[in-house]
Parts: C-alpha cells; structure tokens; sequence
C-alpha cells in the first residue's frame, strides 16, 4: 500500500485514463434522474413559458398573442398589490422570525442550556418547532377557527371584558394581512430556532464566559457573539424564507382566498385563479413566468451579496 | 485553548471563578428567563390544547363555558361526525400511500444520481444537480398547468400516482444534494477493493454504498415522508375526487363544509394536524437535527 502513494504523480496519467472509462458506466444509473427532471421540470416548464405567450382557455388551441399578457400584466392593479402583500410576507417569513429566533435561540443557548441543562433547551426547541411540521392547511383550519367572528379570539376577548377589541380578524379588509402575517410568523419561528441553535452548536461557551469576564453585557454578547457567530446561518435562514414568501400559497387559499376585496392577494393564488377559475390560462402562466424570474433575480442577489460579504471578511 | 491559558495564569482563575460565581448570583436572573421562555412556549401550543379541549367537549358545554374553559363534558362526537363525513380513514389511507411511496422512490432516485454523480463523478453530473435545485427554487404554479394538461392527456389526471412521480423527482433534488456530497468524500479504497475483488457497480451500490449510507437515508426518508404528507398545491389540483384526496387538501378544502358549529371545527383541526404530531413526537430527534442539513429547501 505505501508504495502506492508513492508513485502518486506517475500513477496520475493511467488513472485519468481509467476513471474516465470507468465513469462511462456510471450514466446509467443517472437516466431516470434525468428522465424524471425531463418530464416533470423541463417540459413543464418551457411549456409554460410558451403559454404565457399565447392566450388559451385550456382547450382547443393556444393562440400566440406576442408580449400582450405581460403588457396586462404591468396594468393588473391585482398583480402589482399582489407583489405589495409579498413584502408583507418576507416581513412575516423571514425578517420577524429570524429576530426572534436569535434572540430565543441566545436564551436557550445563554441561559437554558448552559445553568438548566440541554435536556430543558432541546424540549422547548422540540416546542417551538412544532407549528413547522404540520400541513398548512390544517394550520389554516385551525386558525380559521380562531380567528373567524364567532370565533376562539373574540370569545376570550369578550370574556375579558374587552368587547370593543373584537374584530373579523380575516374578514376586515385592514385588518387580514396582519392577522396572516401574525400566522405566518406562529408557523415560521421553529425554522429559524433549529437552524440557529444548531450553529451555536459551533460556539466555544467559553467565549462568552470570557466576553462576561471582560464586563460585556447580555445585549453586548448576543450582538458581538451570537450575531456575528451565525452570520452564515442568518444568510441561509434570509434566502430559503424569504424566497418561501414569495412562494406563500396555501395560508392565503385555506384562510382568506385572496379577499376580502383582494386585501391578501398574493401571485401564486392570482395564477391559481386565472389558471383554474377564469381559464384564462396564458395570462395565468404570464404571472407564474413573472414570478419565477423575480425568485430567480432575487436569490442572485442574495448569493451576489453573501459573496461579496465573505470576500471583505477573508481580506 | 482559552481554557488552558486561563489555568496558566493565576490571576486570570481567580477572575474567573468570580465570574462563576457572579454567574450564579444571578440566580433570580435565570428563573425569570425560564419563567419567560416557558410563557411564549404556552402562547406558541396554546392553539394545539385549545383544539384539543374543545374537540372532546359537547357543543352545550362550549356554548355555556366557551372555549378556554376546560371541559365539563366529554364525547368523541365532534370527531366521530368529521371522521365519517370527510370519510378521513380513506385520507388517511391516501396519504400514507401517497407519502410512503415517495419517501421510498425519492430516496432510489436521490440515491442513483449521487451513486452517478459522487461515485462515478460522470460529466454533466453537477449540471444535474443545479438544475434539479432550480426545480424545487422555482414556483410550482410555473409548472401546475401543464403537469396538469399532461396528467390529464395520460390518464393519470386524479390518481395518486401522478403525483407520487412528481414528488419523487422534487424532493429528489435534495436527497441528490445531500447524498452527492456525502458521496464525495466517501472512501475510495473500499471502493477500489471491491472492484479489485470482481464486484460489479451495481453490486458495489447495494452491498458497500447502501449499507453504509442506511442511517443517512432512513433521515431523508423521514423527511420526504413529512414534507409530502404536507403538500399542498399540486396534490390539490391533481387529486379532484374525494376518493383520491390526501388529508392536506381533504382540510384545505372544507371552507365551512362539514364545520359548522365550533366543535366540530376544533375536532377538524385536531384530526388534521394529529397525524403529524404524533409522528413529530416519534421522529423529533431526526426531524430537528436534520433541518439543518435540510436548510437548503
């Protein structure tokens, strides 16, 4: 065996020969990932775009209309509130929740986990966590329960007293988006939690014992500390949520369905609409292009500015 | 490193246990952190126990007490009426197949392409992968609408099956993401041994690689398991009769059916969100550690 290693650099040149032949083999076992991709990504997806050229009911044949639906597009006040109430959910998805988590994941880190033992932080992370793991329309009915007129909400309101803050939380056009928004966030903050725990994983306790030592205060540790320690996972925690937000499909179908008067109208549930209620399907698949291209810039972005942020912190 | 530092020097220790004991004097500190801490993890369950109370209480007792009173009576009732109308024993059914499925196929699929691109390292193998991860970036509605015309021009419009290999090739995007890298780094000279010994790549695959990567797929699994078992809008879309409907979209579709009074409602929310808890509560440990490597979704 050691003489193998030896004779590294002469071995190089065989080898390439060899791993190249041998990787020959290997395309077969890729066939039905690329098959799968084909027809369920690909197709799909080109097709897509060709309809939202055209304008189709669904049946019959497309007929090529040019750049006419994204010219409606552009006019659609719908649209354009529709992209109003997504920085309401990035609000929700990603900024909140991440403020929260990092300041509950610094307790559970600072306090719980070191003087009442990681048993106790791993249950309340478990706790926490738990909205994440249950299918968003059950969430919904849940909610919808609790927030409807005659519902759970209003009933402890009145039983407080405090019949006047009352409210038809979904049901009242200034008042929907924030009670989605408050959902949203219930739904989000285990996210954030685990990954965020898990990074502080990494941290040296010491370091805090040390940062205390020096006279640094719970705010001076969490900021110079637990911020700065999770720098990376705060980036992925902002990508993955944020571009979630703009995906947010089923909380706005279960709880409220776009309304009232398109009060929490987002693209996904425009689409759906022109897709499958209006049969307006090239217009439909004009928004879900749109949409995909706005994912597709902003996750650029995204990463442009990780980059660009880890080069000033190597140099 | 610090610590050995600090025992070096002696006034540093000294230092030191008084911040230990500085730490400890904040004793009340830490109780009010836990009593907090332990508030907002109430407030975060506080839907859950308020379904489940009123889900087992008599329409009378919810109408006399309300809902935050615990309840004075108890009848299975309210779920007993939602179980049989939405006929949930067959969502169940339907989603169990539909989830298990994909958890087992999404996991060969993962595992073939990053045999392929890990192991063989084949040109065009990271292409793959990136364009796989595009799939999953990109919004499902960009492809609902001809997966939908497909669907239907194949026969597959309404049956599970249609969206078992829709899921399997989504989710297999990151099990190929995860295996691929794990893959990597696998070492080359069991590898080699066996080819030396004879074996072919197929059974250098099941009887090296897949033994080896076992406790890695049983966490993708249960993962695929969840994240399908909580799909939403293709399963909507593609499974339109009540016989083919998962417990997602059964729930997702109610708008007030079935739900008129608030029990009833209290006992839709329990039934809908009790499958996945009770798997949470089992598979806790690897669901949370593995959001981690699952970050990227």
């Amino acid at each position: 065996m050691p003489y193998l290693k030896q004779g590294d650099p002469p071995m190089t040149q065989p080898r390439a020969g060899f791993s190249a032949e041998r990787s020959a083999g290997y395309y077969l076992y890729l066939l039905p990932g690329v098959l799968g991709f084909l027809v369920i990504v690909a197709v799909p997806f080109v097709m897509n775009i060709g309809i939202s050229f055209t304008t189709w009911k669904g049946v019959g044949l497309p007929r090529f209309v040019g750049w006419l639906n994204y010219q409606k597009l552009f006019q659609d006040g719908a649209f354009w509130g529709s992209l109003g109430h997504t920085v309401d959910f990035v609000v929700a998805m990603a900024v909140v929740p991440t403020a929260i988590s990092l300041i509950l994941a610094a307790l559970l880190f600072d306090y719980i986990s070191a003087r009442f033992g990681r048993g106790l932080s791993s249950f309340f992370r478990a706790g926490f966590y738990l909205p994440q793991i249950l299918p968003i329309s059950a969430a919904g009915v849940l909610w919808g329960w609790i927030l409807n007129p005659f519902g759970v909400l209003n009933a402890i309101l009145d039983s407080m007293g405090l019949h006047g803050l009352a409210n038809n939380w979904l049901g009242d056009p200034g008042l929907a988006i924030f009670s989605l928004m408050a959902v949203l966030i219930w739904l989000q903050i285990g996210y954030s939690l685990v990954v965020f725990m898990a990074g502080l994983a990494r941290v040296d306790p010491s370091l805090y014992e040390a940062a205390e030592l020096d006279g640094a205060g719970w705010i001076q540790r969490f900021w110079f500390i637990t911020i700065a320690m999770l720098r990376p996972e705060i980036f992925v925690v902002g990508l993955t949520t944020t571009i979630a937000a703009l995906k947010v499909f089923a909380p706005v179908f279960v709880l409220t369905n776009g309304g009232p008067d398109n009060a929490t109208i987002v693209p996904s549930y425009i689409s759906y609409y022109h897709f499958f209620s209006t049969n307006r399907v090239g217009y439909g698949a004009a928004i879900a292009t749109a949409q995909t291209l706005l994912i597709l810039v902003l996750g650029i972005i995204f990463l442009r500015v990780q980059t660009r942020q880890t080069d000033e912190g190597a140099s | 490193m610090t610590e050995q530092a600090a025992v070096s020097l002696p006034g540093v220790a000294t230092f030191k246990s008084r911040a230990a004991a500085a730490r400890n004097m904040q004793g009340a500190g830490r109780w009010w952190i836990l009593l907090l801490l332990a508030l907002a993890l109430a407030a975060m369950l506080l839907p859950f126990a308020l379904a489940f109370i009123n889900a087992i209480k008599t329409p009378a007792d919810y109408a006399s007490h309300g809902p935050l009173a615990l309840p004075q009576s108890f009848t299975l009732a309210a779920l007993a009426n939602f179980w049989t109308h939405v006929d949930f024993t067959r969502k169940l059914i339907n989603s169990t197949v539909f989830s298990g499925s994909v958890a087992v196929c999404a996991v060969l699929l993962s595992l073939l392409n990053a045999y392929a691109i890990g192991i063989g390292k084949v040109r065009g193998g990271r292409i793959l992968l990136v364009l796989l991860l595009l799939g999953i970036v990109i919004p499902q509605e960009s492809l609902i609408y001809p997966l939908y015309y497909l669907a239907k021009s194949v026969g597959l419009f309404d049956s599970l099956l249609s969206v078992i290999i829709i899921f399997s090739v989504l989710h297999s995007a990151f099990g190929t993401y995860l295996l691929s890298a794990v893959l990597t780094a696998f070492p080359h000279e069991i590898l080699e041994a066996a080819e030396m010994d004879g074996a072919s790549k197929w059974q250098v695959l099941w009887l090296i690689v897949v033994p080896i990567l076992r406790p890695t797929l049983a966490v993708l699994a249960t993962f695929f398991f969840v994240w399908t078992w909580n799909e939403f809008l293709l399963p909507l879309i593609l499974l339109a009769s009540n016989d083919s409907q998962t417990v997602s979209v059964a729930l997702g579709v109610l708008n007030g059916q079935y739900v008129s009074d608030p029990t009833t409602t209290a006992a839709a929310a329990l039934l809908g969100i009790a499958p996945t808890v009770i798997f949470f509560l089992i598979f806790q440990r690897t669901l949370t550690r593995g959001v981690v490597v699952g970050a990227i979704k």
